[in-house]
């Protein structure tokens, strides 16, 4: 019998938001955090829209000194701020740099789709084609490393336990977590402090745009351009921050009293192995129906038990896709209600599932389903699931279960249940 | 530029790497910048970066080397402005 995991934590730095309330009033308002980004444009990118939190330099002023700010790039600091208000969320004080004391039982897994690009592209590329190799400091490799934010994090907190990172691309951020939980459940941890971070820089979204998966067609009407579900959906925005949660198993949280946001009741994490359709970039659907099938089992639940499902759910062609997956994954002919985060905050890439799922636990511990935004025209394809969607919020004190999925470069695939806590 | 000014300056760079304010406070030429103030040993290739840039010169890393206290600092930097 493995033990029971619970969400005792969460911070979370988003476009529409930079805290947790403001963030559940952002969410409850279906308040877009999508901006025009002039440089976008003169840059010649097709998409001139993204998503970037605001006021995250001041903020980081407030919370960390110039010394550890010299080291922090975009990722480092919007995912150093979730973390210790997630630690803070958690009823945990903050540790004195001068307190040696260390925390055995606590680490952290931090992920990260792409990682340091601003830091690699501004500075390493650069100095070093420039033979000035010496002028890159002694900050670089921890702005470029992996691991870096889970480094940082782990020195801020003194946490004791695995600090590590992980790397899933868009699905990251959900990794992240069953990944914490997991070592929670195998008794080598008591509290894991996980999710996902992406920095805000040209250099990740260029890629992308040269893709063509990015939305070209809202330039003129940011607020709109995140379209998931919408048969004018045309491409993604790219997004960026940090959601962490702090995952405790159930006895540490009895024992020091905390209050408890949800529990983690079920996960499951596969691969398509890029066969039945799947490839680098599409998701093999017998392995995504598989994966929510594999977090149903893990929970004990049937698909009939899940009360909101928050979806992937990009603004690409492959919404329509991903809706009929959770049909067949649940088992259901008609689904509960069905929402995207993203249609407000734009992909966050390794970040997304940790910001979503943040957003996941506020719905499910306060009750209520976010509208998704944008979809006012749902796409023809997934027409019958129609009356799912909800355009403005909808207050549902009743739910119990919400189901959180993402799926990521790779064919890689990830899903987590999570349960309202009733004590 | 007087060595008190170039003192000041480099007190003044050092300032965010310190980790013992108390030492700082009474900092003087003879203070360790590794020993007293605490600064990690890793953060000394950016502080001498930062000399470079605030005076405009090149200290090379035999320079660099040589670098222990304060006073050490002003003093090589007082013979790199000539």
């Amino acid at each position: 019998m493995s033990r029971r995991v619970v969400v005792t934590g969460m911070g979370v730095v988003a476009p529409n938001a930079t805290n947790l309330k403001s963030f559940e009033q952002a969410l409850r308002e279906g308040k877009s955090g999508l901006r025009f980004i002039e440089e976008l444009a003169e840059l010649k990118f097709g998409c001139h829209v993204a998503g970037v939190p605001q006021n995250v330099d001041a903020l980081c002023e407030e919370y960390f000194d110039e010394d550890a700010l010299m080291a922090m790039n975009s990722s480092h600091r919007m995912g150093c701020l979730a973390a210790v208000d997630a630690w803070t969320d958690a009823g945990l004080e903050r540790p004195d740099p001068k307190d040696d004391t260390v925390h055995w039982d606590t680490g952290a897994v931090i992920g990260t789709g792409v990682g340091g690009l601003d830091t690699a592209c501004e500075k390493v590329g650069p100095l070093t084609d420039a033979k000035k190799v010496r002028r890159l400091g002694s900050t670089t490799v921890e702005q470029v490393m992996g691991s870096g934010v889970a480094a940082r994090v782990g020195g801020l907190l003194a946490l004791g336990n695995q600090v590590t990172a992980n790397s899933s691309a868009c699905s990251t951020g959900n990794e992240a977590i069953i990944m914490g939980a997991e070592r929670i459940q195998s008794g080598k941890a008591e509290r894991m402090l996980c999710g996902g971070v992406e920095g805000a820089t040209k250099y990740i979204w260029s890629g992308f745009d040269a893709m063509r998966v990015l939305c070209r067609t809202h330039n003129d009407r940011p607020e709109e351009a995140s379209r998931p579900m919408s048969a004018s959906a045309a491409g993604f925005i790219p997004g960026s921050g940090g959601g962490l949660v702090m995952v405790e198993s159930l006895e540490s949280a009895e024992a020091r009293g905390a209050r408890i946001h949800a529990e983690i009741l079920g996960s499951g994490l596969n691969c398509g192995g890029h066969r039945t359709g799947g490839s680098m970039t599409a998701p093999n659907p017998d392995s995504v129906q598989r994966c929510i099938k594999l977090a149903l089992e893990d929970a004990g639940i049937s698909g009939e038990e899940i009360d909101a499902i928050n979806g992937h759910l990009t603004a690409t062609g492959a919404d329509k896709t991903e809706v009929n997956n959770w049909s067949k994954g649940l088992e259901r002919e008609t689904l509960p209600w069905i929402c995207s985060t993203k249609s407000m905050i734009g992909h966050g890439l390794g970040a997304a599932g940790a910001i979503e799922s943040v957003a996941a636990i506020l719905m499910v511990s306060k009750g209520f389903v976010h509208p998704s935004i944008n979809c006012e025209d749902v796409h023809p394809e997934i027409e019958r699931f129609a009356d799912s969607i909800p355009h403005k919020l909808v207050e549902m004190p009743e739910m119990k279960t919400i189901i959180k999925a993402g799926f990521g470069f790779g064919d890689v695939n990830s899903c987590l249940i999570f349960r309202k806590w009733e004590g | 530029m007087s060595e008190q000014e170039i003192f000041d300056k480099v007190v003044k760079i050092l300032e965010p790497y310190v980790k013992n304010e108390e030492a700082f406070a009474s900092v003087v030429k003879e203070t360790s910048i590794l020993e007293d103030l605490k600064v990690n040993s890793a953060r000394l290739v950016d502080v001498v970066l930062a000399f470079e840039d605030e005076f405009d010169i090149e200290i090379a890393d035999e320079d660099a080397d040589a670098v222990v206290t304060v006073g050490d600092a002003v003093r090589i930097i007082t013979e790199k402005l000539g």
